[in-house]
C-alpha cells in the first residue's frame, strides 16, 4: 500500500519534510513499547505509536521501519522531526486513536507479518520488574 | 568487500538525547561498506539494544567495532552497576528497570534475548560495581 493512500486512509498529516509519498509498505506493527519494535517488527513496515520521542526515530531507523504514524493528534518534538528529515524516515500524524488507526488499516488489507509466526510465549516477570 | 573496518565510539550514561547515536554511525558504516541490508539490520539491532542498557543503566562506556570478510564483532563494555544473575538478565520479560526508561518504551526485559537473538554469538560478562562487557559477532554470509 502506497504512503499517500495510508495518509487517506487515517486523514493524516505528514509533518516531516522530504517524505517521499511514493513509498509503500506490506506490513504494520502498532506498540509504543520500543522494546518489542525491536524484537518483533518487520523490515520495511509501517509503525504506528503513540509515543514520540526521539528513540522513537532511532528504534525505526535500526528496524529498518519505513514510515512511522503517530496517533491520537500527537506531535513530536521539532528536534524529533528534523531527526527523522536526515534519516529519510516519513512521518505522520493521524488524530485518530491507536485502535481505530489500526482498524481501518486492517479493513483495507494491511497485515502484521509477524502475527503469522509463531513463538515461545514471554516468560512472566520475575519478582522487581 | 575487500577491505575491513574498526573503530571505536565513547557512550555517555544518562545522555538520552545522543543514545542511538553510535549504533546510527555503525550502521552508516556497514552501509559504505555494501553489507547485505538484513545483515546491518540485525547488527544495529543488537548494537542499539546495547547502547541503550548502556545509557540506561552505567556512567559511560565504549563500543569497539571489526568488520572483516567474514564477520562484524561489536564489544560494548561499560562502566556502571554490573548484572548479579546474567541468567536471569538473559530472560525475556526480566527487567529492573526504572519507571522513567519504561515510559519512553525501553525496560521490558527484551535487550540481552533481542541481542542474543540477532546475533550468531554473544558473551555477557560483568563485575557487579564495576561494569559489563556484552561482545557479539554476526557472520556475514555470502
Amino acid at each position: 500500500m502506497s504512503l499517500d493512500e495510508i495518509r487517506d486512509i487515517l486523514n493524516a498529516t505528514v509533518i516531516t519534510h522530504q517524505a517521499s509519498l511514493r513509498n509503500s509498505v506490506e506490513s504494520v506493527y502498532c506498540a509504543d513499547l520500543m522494546s518489542d519494535v525491536l524484537s518483533f517488527s518487520d523490515s520495511g513496515c509501517l509503525l504506528i505509536t503513540g509515543l514520540t520521542n526521539a528513540q522513537v526515530i532511532r528504534t525505526a531507523e535500526m528496524a529498518a521501519i519505513s514510515v512511522i504514524v503517530f496517533v491520537q493528534g500527537k506531535r513530536p518534538a521539532l528536534q524529533t522531526i528534523r531527526l527523522a528529515d536526515e534519516k529519510d524516515i516519513p512521518l505522520l500524524v493521524t488524530d485518530l486513536p491507536m485502535f481505530d488507526a489500526c482498524g481501518r488499516l486492517f479493513e483495507k488489507g494491511l497485515r502484521s507479518q509477524s502475527a503469522s509466526i509463531s513463538r515461545a510465549p514471554i516468560v512472566a516477570c520475575h519478582e522487581g520488574c | 568487500m575487500g577491505n575491513g573496518a574498526d573503530g571505536i565510539f565513547f557512550l555517555t550514561g544518562k545522555d538520552f538525547n545522543n543514545a542511538g547515536t553510535a549504533s546510527s554511525n555503525l550502521k552508516a558504516v556497514l552501509e559504505r561498506m555494501g553489507i547485505a541490508q538484513d545483515i546491518i539490520r540485525r547488527t544495529a539491532i543488537a548494537a542499539f539494544e546495547a547502547e541503550m542498557n548502556v545509557v540506561i543503566y552505567a556512567v559511560a562506556g565504549m563500543m569497539k567495532y571489526r568488520v572483516t570478510d567474514t564477520e562484524i564483532s561489536v564489544t560494548v563494555q561499560d562502566m556502571g552497576q554490573g548484572i548479579p544473575n546474567i541468567d536471569l538478565a538473559m530472560t525475556e520479560g526480566y527487567s529492573t528497570a526504572p519507571d522513567h526508561i519504561r515510559a519512553m518504551g525501553f525496560g521490558s526485559g527484551m535487550g540481552l534475548p533481542n541481542i542474543k537473538k540477532n546475533t550468531d554469538n554473544l558473551s555477557v560478562n560483568s563485575i557487579v560495581g564495576e561494569g559489563t562487557t556484552l561482545e557479539f559477532v554476526i557472520q556475514i554470509k555470502d
